[in-house]
Parts: structure tokens; sequence; C-alpha cells
């Protein structure tokens, strides 16, 4: 299907829609709220009672809705590890440190349809039995804070927040608290200590479990926007009809972000595996293909993270059959369906939901040596394969991409990365080695080529040199 | 009177079996945490248990888990549970292991931080096998890239985590050919301590020891990633009592001691178990010394009293020991111990009952004590010692600055108000009914027995190991020991009776005090003593009722409780 299905972004980038309270109104805002609270309980078959809470939790489960931030976990099951009974109050988060290289979706929510993340909180929270809940927004973003504390401020003066929440007997107080401007903010145990006022060091887990040990050691949920916003349409349309949407385990809409060598880079709505990845590059209604005379040469497929997908490889996918077998197909690149599963089964992810398209103008060892520049400067430090190895590799391919590399290099570069990944507290070591495994693996050829060329013109194959150290040195900063 | 710590019958603990290396092995399901509470067993503490030393930097018994050196990552494996939720088994009946792999790799191990991950029954722990010994290699492979490598002249070469991994998990040579990361060097953090960024893994102990022991949020890491680096908060010092901690607990060279940087290789040091004088905790230390000369305290571990720790003012306090200014000659019409020990025995048994008075110091082992107060019984002396206050913390430090108050009161020497008969003892002299004093290790013009009351005394004995205005006052001075130099025991605030170790040798002709004591004590009652610390310490405890029951062995390196 090349074409959006706006379903969060409906109304965001329609003539006359703004940020107001009133047009949100207008335009049917709130409704989901009002049908929330209202909801009466419900008796099962089993003579037990359903409180409207738990109806929603169910739905939210039913609805198959994934996490929208990077790990596709399922929300339903996420809220169903909260520790329930620790007699200890539930917060709820809204992770909006959008900060993924390449992504730009959330922010499109909050700037342009705030309260609609709004009114998606406040259904969730209800549903969670929070009564203290945050919005920690990417520092970068001082518009976005300056636009949801308008519309957290216009929502309690219609009562939506507050004390006894249009009469339900809730209460409800949503803060936005502005990141202090770091990548790993966006990581959930340490976006937890940020918000409690400490360095963003994430959490060691075993024990600290956000659903067990979370802000302030209580049980804690933490939701990406999309997926915050997502919670108001399931309860306006129904899990079942929120799961029609979509394909099977991959289900609803999906805001995906593509940007890099594209004609028309961009944001596009679309049902979870109903595009596939080479309809969201070059289809017109989205990005609308690569430049003129130019050819692919890889797409980072969910955010920089992700592993690259080099243009024409071809992954076996399981699909099941009309008999209902399970075969293996062999599809390419550009036909995987974007979707959490068929990505993981190609061996990466769709993550944030953003596409980079690479063409040939560009030298992929320069690529990663930016990516990795990225990674090296925003890993927190507190572990130690990732502190040392992001910037290990980032010295390396920096210095490949000044001239200096050497034929080992490509092995040199895996082998630093496999000592990352799995090794520490928390997914930033994935999130620096990935890039490098995967670029390195499929392009070894350009890598030792490079490294070889080098080498030749530099001074025959003797090894490291004094220029080749001091070409070494990245930016201080 | 009894002897050990008496708590009711512990109730059975619960335990899990496990394997380490292949080798089943039952632990304890619960053990306790830093705080000493009862926390589920982790991997590291129950490797500990098969005897399987897992290395780490970050991870400290007595501090909160940060999990962040990696360094003690393993490889292992949990019962696999088949669709059934019922256990999986082998062909033999065994139950099938699932080693942890990495999702996204099933190829790969993915290790667990054993410092922070709970045991589960069933669960098989490979500290040994080639994965697990990767991921340390690698580990101190990320730690060593920008390290400086200057053991040369690092104050930690002898004792540092690095050099010590690097032995089992190292590589002679590095593969890293880029340039290492610069980072601030000899900064002063505060009186007492000297950091070298570069040296720093980052492991963040010294952190947490000094917001989570000390209380006093000092230190913090700045900047990110790589270029992190250790550092205090602007404009203020790093400057509590306890702050030489964290150079003890720092596993590298980056924190070092102002007051022992550059003045020893640990690697000469002689090492003897003591405890410290500085106040009457009693903390358990570590004198360090070469060539007769102290050059640190360190604490040792004890739970009944310090912990793993002790103050930056105790640990400082030993450079008396090393004075130039020491008595080490005996000053008096003889000046040989047994010409000069034998005239005053011969003073003494001439004295008239109740003409001699003694102050004996707080300062002094429980042995000395024992022995003088023989003497006085024998010469029916009044005895008195001189009670030291000053202030007490919430930690460690006591108001009560004498080490062994409680000897003193246990065994006599001292009234139960400690410096109540000094007055006595001064109106005594004034008006001669006292004509012979005894003074121990104390400077009495301090305390209300001026010099020109001294003056009119027909013997003055002295014993001390610094020259005060008593000693200049004496008709007799034997010089004596540090307890760095001799052996003994003293009672702490809380009743612990702990022995300390002999370190160095006395300086000059100066002898131990309970050596000496024991010939005079002979010379004078004509009753034997033991010539041992043991004996002594044994028939002391015979004695008196407070020890009754407990032995020199069984002090043992941690001390014995008793009731006060």
């Amino acid at each position: 299907m090349s074409q959006e299905y706006r379903l969060i972004l409906k109304n965001a980038d329609q003539p006359g829609y703004t940020t107001d309270m009133d047009c949100y109104l207008r335009h049917g805002g709130y409704g989901a709220l009002k049908k929330a609270l209202a909801l009466p309980v419900k008796d099962l078959p089993d003579g037990k009672k359903m409180t409207a809470q738990e109806q929603i939790r169910e739905d939210v489960k039913a609805s198959g809705l994934r996490g929208r931030g990077g790990a596709g976990f399922s929300c339903g099951l996420k809220w169903s590890f909260v520790d329930r009974k620790s007699g200890k109050p539930i917060y709820l988060i809204c992770n909006a440190d959008e900060s993924e290289p390449g992504t730009f979706k959330d922010r499109q929510i909050i700037y342009k349809d705030p309260h609609q993340l709004v009114e998606g909180m406040i259904i969730s929270c209800f549903a969670n039995d929070v009564h203290l809940a945050y919005i920690y927004i990417r520092g970068e973003m001082p518009d976005g804070a300056r636009i949801l504390k308008k519309a957290l401020a216009d929502a309690r003066a219609k009562n939506f927040l507050g004390k006894n929440i249009l009469g339900s007997g809730y209460d409800l107080e949503i803060y936005v608290h502005r990141g202090a401007g770091a990548y790993i903010c966006g990581e959930e145990t340490g976006l937890i200590e940020s918000l409690e006022g400490k360095r963003a060091y994430p959490r060691i887990k075993p024990p600290y479990f956000p659903a067990v040990l979370g802000l302030y050691m209580c049980p804690t949920i933490v939701n990406n926007v999309e997926t915050l916003a997502a919670v108001k349409h399931i309860v306006t349309m129904g899990s079942a009809e929120y799961a029609k949407l979509g394909t099977p385990n991959n289900t609803g809409t999906r805001i995906v972000s593509v940007s890099g060598q594209v004609k028309k880079p961009g944001y596009f709505e679309v049902e979870v595996g109903k595009a596939t990845i080479g309809e969201l590059i070059f289809h017109e209604k989205f990005g609308g293909g690569l430049k003129d005379g130019r050819k692919l040469k890889a797409i980072i497929p969910g955010g920089s993270s992700s592993k690259v997908f080099k243009a024409g490889e071809k992954f076996k996918l399981k699909r099941k059959g009309a008999d209902g077998q399970m075969t293996a197909v062999e599809v390419d690149m550009l036909d995987l369906p974007y979707d959490f599963d068929s990505l993981q089964q190609a061996g990466s992810m769709s993550g944030s939901g953003a596409i980079i398209v690479v063409d040939d103008s560009t030298d992929i060892v320069s690529v990663l040596a930016n990516l990795s520049e990225f990674y090296a400067h925003e890993s927190c430090g507190q572990c130690t394969p990732c502190r040392e190895g992001s910037l290990w590799m980032n010295k390396a391919l920096h210095r490949m991409s000044h001239g200096h590399g050497r034929k080992q290099d490509a092995d040199y570069l895996l082998n630093i990365a496999q000592n990352i990944q799995g090794r520490t507290i928390c997914a930033f070591g994935e999130a620096c080695a990935w890039p490098v495994l995967s670029f390195v693996n499929k392009f070894k050829d350009e890598f030792v080529a490079k490294g070889a060329a080098d080498e030749a013109k530099n001074h025959g194959g003797a090894g490291p040199t004094n220029e080749m150290k001091i070409a070494a040195s990245p930016r201080a900063d | 009177m009894s002897t050990t710590e008496t708590k009711p019958a512990p109730p059975p603990v619960e335990k899990i079996k496990i394997k380490v290396d292949g080798r089943e092995i039952e632990v304890p399901k619960m053990t306790p945490d830093w705080q000493g509470k009862m926390q589920p067993t982790t991997m590291l503490q129950a490797c500990a248990l098969a005897n399987q030393d897992v290395p780490h930097y970050c991870y400290h018994p007595k501090l909160p888990i940060a999990g962040n050196c990696r360094m003690c990552l393993v490889e292992f494996g949990t019962p696999m549970i088949g669709p059934d939720r019922q256990p999986v088994k082998n062909e033999d009946g065994t139950p099938k292991i699932a080693k942890s792999v990495l999702p996204y790799e099933p190829s790969t191990p993915r290790g667990a931080i054993a410092c922070a991950t709970p045991i589960s029954p069933g669960m098989e722990i490979y500290p040994s096998s080639p994965a697990t010994k990767q991921m340390r290699e690698a580990v101190l492979e990320s730690l060593l890239i920008n390290h400086p490598l200057d053991c040369p002249i690092c104050d930690q070469a002898g004792e540092c985590k690095l050099q010590e991994y690097s032995v089992d998990y190292g590589k002679a040579t590095s593969r890293f050919v880029e340039e290492k990361e610069h980072k601030p060097k000899q900064v002063d953090l505060g009186p007492r301590i000297m950091l070298d960024d570069e040296r720093c893994i980052l492991c963040s102990r010294c952190v947490r020891f000094s917001k989570d022991i000390a209380g006093d949020d000092a230190l913090g890491f700045a900047s990110r990633g790589s270029r992190n680096f250790l550092t205090n908060f602007p404009g203020k010092k790093f400057d509590n009592n306890y702050t030489l901690n964290t150079v003890d607990i720092c596993p590298v060279g980056a924190l070092t001691s102002k007051d022992f940087r550059f003045q020893m290789r640990v690697w000469f040091l002689k090492e003897s178990k003591s405890v410290c004088t500085s106040c009457a905790t009693g903390c358990n230390i570590v004198i360090g010394s070469r060539e007769n000369k102290v050059y640190r305290y360190e604490p040792r571990e004890n739970d009944a009293v310090n912990s793993s720790w002790m103050c930056d003012a105790g640990r400082l306090n030993y450079k008396w020991i090393n004075s130039e200014f020491r008595l080490t000659q005996i000053k008096g019409p003889k000046t040989e111990w047994s010409l000069a020990l034998r005239d005053i025995a011969e003073t003494l048994r001439k004295a008239p009952l109740g003409s001699v008075a003694m102050v004996a110091s707080a300062r002094q082992t429980n042995e000395e004590l024992y022995l003088l107060k023989k003497l006085a019984t024998k010469l029916n002396a009044l005895t008195d010692s001189v009670p030291r206050t000053g202030e007490g913390d919430k930690l460690l430090v006591n108001a009560d600055k004498n080490p062994n108050s409680n000897g003193a009161k246990l065994i006599g020497i001292a009234p139960a108000q400690m410096g109540s008969n000094l007055p006595k003892i001064a109106e005594g002299i004034h008006s001669g009914s006292i004509k012979t004093l005894i003074v121990f290790g104390e400077d009495v013009t301090k305390c209300g027995i001026s010099a020109d009351l001294l003056g009119k005394l027909s013997t003055l004995i002295v014993s001390d190991i610094l020259p005060n205005k008593t000693t200049e006052a004496a008709h007799y001075v034997l010089p004596g020991c540090a307890h760095a130099e001799k052996r003994g025991s003293f009672v702490n605030t809380k009743g612990r009776v702990q022995r300390f170790m002999q370190n160095t040798q006395p300086k000059g002709n100066a002898r131990a005090e309970w050596e000496f004591l024991h010939e005079l004590v002979y010379d004078v009652t004509g009753q034997n003593g033991f010539v041992s610390i043991e004996g002594l310490f044994n028939q002391m405890a015979k004695e008196v009722p407070a020890f009754q029951g407990v032995t020199w062995a069984a002090l043992g390196d941690l001390g014995v409780t008793i009731n006060l």
C-alpha cells in the first residue's frame, strides 16, 4: 500500500489546525478520555468484575500495540509487569527524549498536536492508577516543552487534569521535565536517574527494572510519545478495530522518518507492515526516490543504531503460506515490509522508525566514522566496554577516514565492536557496536581496500606512523 | 563474664543447589548485602563459596553495587523450560541447561555481571570457561587502552588490581594504535588526597564511599564517555575525616595519599596486624614499615569494630613513632636496665605502705596495666589514669581519645570516674603523705600535678616514649615503646578485647613496658609472672573477672567481646 494512513497525525498538518485546546476539542478531543473515565464495570462470565482500568489495560494488550521508542516491546505486556501490590505510588513517564539520529516523529506530535499526547497519557495513567506523571522532553526542544506546558495548563483549566477529573474521582498531575541534553537520557533507566536529578547513568537490571524499582524506587512505566498517543486511538476505536490496522503482530500505524539522500525526506504515517522499505524510499508519496543519477548503496532502517542493509541484500523470511505452513521466502532488502518482525528476521530492527538512505556518492567509511563519532560523544561512560570501545572505534574510524587506514582495520573494528555488544549495562552497547559490525561486515571489501590504499600511499605498509597517531585524534569537546 | 557474642540460634538457612564450573554446591539463598540486609545471593558470592574468585574492580562488599566495570562478567546457564513450563531433561535425566546467549546472535554467549546477578536453583556458572576468560580479557584491554601505564612511578604498583588481573587476563603488547585520552593529572582533591584522572578506571568506588558511607557527597564524574573524569564539586575541597579510605578502595593508582605517595614502594613494607590507638573505637589496622620506620596505617576489616574503614586523623597519627625526640636511654642513677630496675625495686620495697601513688595511662595495654595493678596492690598505692575526651562522630570516631579506658577501669587502675583520684594524689604530694610517684605514659603536669609539686617528691619514676615536663622532673626515666613496637591488647569502647602485634623494633635502649614491668613486679613482690605476652594475658584473664574465659589465642585477629 503506497500511501499514508494518518491516524495519529490525522489533524496535525491540516490547514488551520493549531495546538490550542479549543481546536483540539473541535476535532473531538478528549472524547476518548471521557469514554475511558465513564467505562462501566464489566461483568465477566466467571462472575468476576472488571474495572474500567482493567478494561483499558486489557484493550491495550489486545490491540497488539508495540512500543514505538525503539525496542518494539508489547505495551500491554509492559504495563502488566507493573508491581501493583507494593503499596508505593506508580509513576508514568512519557519518554519524549527523541534523540536517535534520523528520528523526527515524536516532535511532530508534540509540536502539532500536543493534546493528543496529553489525552493518551491521562488515559494511560488512569488505566494504571497513576496519580503523578512526567513528560521528559529532550533539552534541545524548548519549544516543545513550552507547547506541552501550555497544553497541560489548558487541560488543567478544563479539569482534564488535577483533582477529581471530570467528576470521576480520579486525580492526576502531569509535569514537563526538560532533559539535560544527552542521548542516554532516552534510555529508560537513564531517564529515570536524570529525572531524579542525577547523571543519566542507566541502572543495572537486575535489580532495577522500572516496573518494580523505577522512579524514586517505585513502580514506573516509561512509554514513548507515539505509543501513548496510540493509546488514545485504541480507546476511541476499540482494540479490535485498532488491531485491524497494520499486519498481525505488527498492528496500528507508525510514523516513519525518512532522511538522507532522497528527494523528499520527511515523516510518513503508515500502517505497520503495509509499506515496504522500497516504497518508503522510492514512492512519490513517500521519499520520492534517490537524487537523479544516483544508485542506492545502503539504508539504515531503524535509526542510526540499527544494523545497515546493503543495496541488493537478500533475506530469507519465514512466511505463513495459504496452507498455514511456514515457508522461507527470499526477499530483497527493498521488498521487506516495514514492520517490527520482518526487519528483525532480516537481522536488523525498525527501532525508532527512522530510515536513513545512503547513495553511491557516499564513502561508506565516512558514514560509519560520522555515526561512531556520535556514539563516542554520547556514551555516558558508566561501564567499561561501551565507554572505552565507543571512542576507540571512533578514533580508528577517524584515522581511516583521514587517510591513515590499515588493511587490518576492518578486523580490528569488528573485534572491538564484538567486545562491546551484550556486555554493557544498557542497550547503548549494541547501539554503538551494531553500526560498526554491520557496516564493516557488509562493506568489508571497501574497508580493506581503503586501508590497503592508505598503507600503499603512506609508507608501504610499515605500521602506524606518528602522522597516523596525530590524525587519529578526533575533535576534543 | 561471657566471652563471645551470644545470639539466639539462627533460623535454618534456605539453600539453593547450583553448579560452579561443573561442580555442584549448595549455597544459601540469601546473603547479607553491604548494609547487612539479607538479599538474594549473587553469582559472585556463590562463586566465592565455591572457592572461585571472580575478578572485579567496582564491586566492594561494603559498598552499594554499581555493576559498571564489567570485569566480573561470567558465562552462565539456567535450566531450560519447555513449552509445557516443565524442565527439559537430557537423555540421562539431568536437567538441560540453556546457556545465556545474545538474543540477536545465539552463537555468542551473553555474560552476566556476577556482582549483581542473583543465583537461581539449578543455575550453572562458568567462571573458568573460555568465553568468560575472553570477556575478562576484553574488559581489561578496554581499561588499559587509555591508561598511562606508568607503573614505575605509580604508588599503587604492587597492590594494583590492573596489574594483578593483567597477569591472568592481560597481553604483553597492545594493539591500540590510537592516541590515548589525556586527562587532568596531579589534581589536588583535598588536603590529603591527590588524584590522577588518567589512571582512574571510573569504577565509582570512591564516589559511593563518600556518599553512602562517609555521608559527604563530594565526588562525582564530569564529562561523558571515555572522556569522563572524577572530580569534586567546583570550589569545594574533598575534606572529610574519612577521605583516605578512598585511597584504600581505589583499585588503581588514581587516588593517592599525599602523606604516603612517593614515600615507599609497597612491596618493601613489613606489615603487621595492629589496632589504632587514637580513640576508644580501636579500629583494626595494618601497620606498614620499612627498616624500622613506620610509613602508613591502613584499616583492616573487622565488622565488629570498624568494617573496612578508619578515620583520617587516626590513620595519620603515627608520625610520633618515628620522632627524633623519642626517649631511647634510661635516665637516672643507673642506666642499665638490670641495675636500674633493681634500684627502683629497692626504693619501692622500702617505701612505707601508702606512700606510693601511681598514674598509669589508659593508652597502655591491659597487660601493662595488670602488672602495674599488681605493683599498686603490693604498695597499697593510690592509682588513676588520665581521661582524654574530644569530639566523636556517628561513624567511627569516639569521644574518648584513650584506646584502653575500659581496660584501665576493668583492671582497677582507674576509678569508675577516671581522673577523680588525680586531685587526691596531688593533695597527697602536697601534704607529704605521698613521697613516691610512678607515672606511665602521661605528662601529669597537664593534669593538676605541677612541676613544683613533682619537685616535692623523693622519688619520681616515669616511663614514657617522648620527653615532657614530667620526664624532665623524673629521677628515673624508663624509655618505653609505641604500640607498633610491642604486643599487647586493649578493650575498646564496646568491650571488644583486641590484640595487636609488634611491627618495628624498640628505639635505642627502650624496652616494651610489659617486659620490664614483669621484672619489676618480681623484684618488688616476689611473685613470678609469665615471660611471654600470651602467658601474661592468660594469667590476667584468670585473675581479672571481666576477662574470665578469654585467652590470648582466642582473641585471634578480630578480638572478642566481653561484658563491661
